[in-house]
């Protein structure tokens, strides 16, 4: 129970806080509003913010999804083969720190305002933590399985198969974990640079108007789908890897 | 209990130059082998002229202090390394390590089928061959029980199953019970026994136990300290089972920790 009342306690604490900081005045309400008119906005603003949320949610999904996919894929092909690794690995992690914002409009002048350039916008930003991990979990397969599928005369694709592949599964659920969060600021990064709906373009058009509780409402809506999608994704986790979450070779 | 081997279709092994007939000799022929590691203080000698035979159908216990090489003679048995000098010659053999190396998301019967898995019988085939095997070793009910679910006793059963159900002619036993606890040995050293008196295999046990060696084995090697080789060898001609408290057994162990040193 702690679990869920811990944080939601911590919550409140600094949710007070927020409101006696805002209420006293020190600061503008255009530059931070006070929790309980972000409350009120969500209330006022709740069929605007759910048809945008709606968009950005398809968005999400879909994009952690393709880069779920990719990412897999990616790391699998680098596990099997060592040229790729070392080939390909560095330029990989280069293409990491290429910031979103200068290749985004990039994306939309040859892609459009449709759905095409957000997908690729959030698939790219989450495929690098799910091919890291997923590719982690592949190479830290116990030698003594290894071994073990040698001397049973195994094939490289059925010491994958049986050993490699399901052994990984751990790590991959962890990359998806932490392409949650990131995807959720992916998709606002992409629909800021050219959209005509979804949240991320809601906030950037509240700010100049003045509507600033209306964009930290926004926020909130966000927030929330990303602990939901990583509650929902551990408790796939925990249904789907039992054997994951347990501690290893008891002895009794 | 019976496994059908399918090994007839495999060729005696042999790495490097062995002559004809060590490689189409039966059971295990390990001659004057030397095996040398690099290590980061310089070059390591695991074995060195050492010498094994084991006959079809027997089982050959090596016992010796640890670090003599007993590990690496059995990789070398089961073709996971190669000798530096000397020939090894051996029908096909299978490992089986000390721990017991279940694949933990895989149950129990799965486990053990694993072989059969791997040589690309359909699930449902391979669970038909091992699910008969589990009676026989007091596993029955235990098939779809997952590994984190059993006892380390009962682990090891379903490893030496799957070892088992590699189909093999030898096996190569890596101090399969040292990880369990003093009554749980003697119950799988009894274990181990009966089923190799109803499935008899051409057995290289290895342990750092001399009793084991003395209770299970029809010869037992003694090996120097490293670099490793034979030394002493004891033949073992009791009937089975044998008890550990027996005085003919108690002598037998009494003679080998003698040769050990």
């Amino acid at each position: 129970m702690s679990r869920v009342l811990r944080p939601a306690l911590l919550l409140l604490v600094l949710l007070g806080a927020w409101e006696a900081y805002a209420r006293l005045g020190s600061v503008d309400d255009f530059l931070l509003p006070a929790p309980s008119e972000v409350a009120r906005a969500l209330a006022d603003d709740r069929s605007l913010l759910w048809h945008n949320f709606a968009v950005t949610a398809g968005e999400v999904l879909l994009g952690i999804a393709v880069a779920v996919a990719a990412g897999l894929a990616c790391a699998i092909a680098l596990h099997f083969s060592r040229t790729l690794r070392v080939t390909a690995y560095p330029l990989l992690v280069a293409s990491q720190t290429i910031p979103i914002v200068i290749i985004a409009p990039l994306l939309v002048v040859w892609l459009g305002y449709g759905l095409a350039p957000k997908l690729v916008i959030i698939a790219l930003i989450c495929f690098f933590p799910v091919t890291v991990t997923a590719l982690g979990g592949l190479g830290r397969v116990d030698p003594d399985h290894r071994k073990l599928m040698r001397t049973l005369d195994a094939s490289r694709l059925q010491a994958f198969r049986r050993v490699e592949a399901p052994a990984a599964l751990p790590s991959l659920f962890n990359g998806a974990k932490i392409s949650v969060a990131v995807a959720v600021i992916a998709a606002v990064l992409a629909e800021q640079a050219g959209s005509s709906d979804g949240l991320g373009h809601l906030i950037l058009q509240s700010i100049p108007q003045f509507e600033t509780a209306r964009a930290y409402a926004a926020v909130a809506v966000l927030s929330a789908f990303a602990i939901v999608l990583f509650g929902a994704l551990a408790l796939g986790e925990r249904l789907l890897l039992p054997w994951a979450h347990r501690p290893e070779g008891d002895v009794t | 209990m019976t496994v059908e081997s399918e090994a007839p279709a495999e060729e005696p092994r042999t790495v490097t130059g062995a002559p004809r007939e060590a490689a189409a000799a039966r059971g295990v022929r390990v001659r004057d082998v030397r095996r040398v590691y690099s290590s980061r203080r310089g070059p390591v000698v695991a074995l060195d002229g050492m010498s094994l035979e084991a006959q079809p159908q027997e089982t050959v216990a090596v016992v010796g202090p640890s670090g003599c090489g007993k590990s690496t003679l059995l990789e070398l048995i089961c073709g996971l390394q190669r000798p530096d000098a000397g020939t090894v010659a051996s029908e096909p053999a299978v490992y089986m390590p000390q721990r017991d190396l279940l694949l933990p998301w895989s149950t129990a019967l799965d486990n053990a089928a694993l072989p059969l898995l791997v040589r690309r019988l359909s699930r449902r085939q391979a669970r038909e061959r091992a699910r008969p095997l589990f009676a026989e070793l007091g596993l029955d009910g235990f098939e779809m029980a997952m590994p984190h679910e059993l006892s380390g006793g009962m682990r090891q059963r379903v490893a030496f199953l799957r070892t088992l159900l590699a189909g093999k002619p030898v096996l190569a036993l890596d101090e399969p019970f040292a990880s369990l606890d003093a009554l749980t040995r003697q119950q799988a050293q009894a274990w181990l026994d009966s089923a190799l008196r109803r499935e008899p295999r051409t057995v290289v046990l290895v342990t750092h136990d001399v009793e084991e060696a003395v209770v299970l084995a029809d010869r037992v090697v003694v090996m120097s300290p490293r670099p490793g080789r034979a030394v002493a060898e004891l033949r073992v001609e009791l009937v089975r089972p044998r008890r550990r408290t027996d005085p003919a057994v108690v002598e037998l162990r009494e003679r080998a920790l003698e040769a050990l040193g």
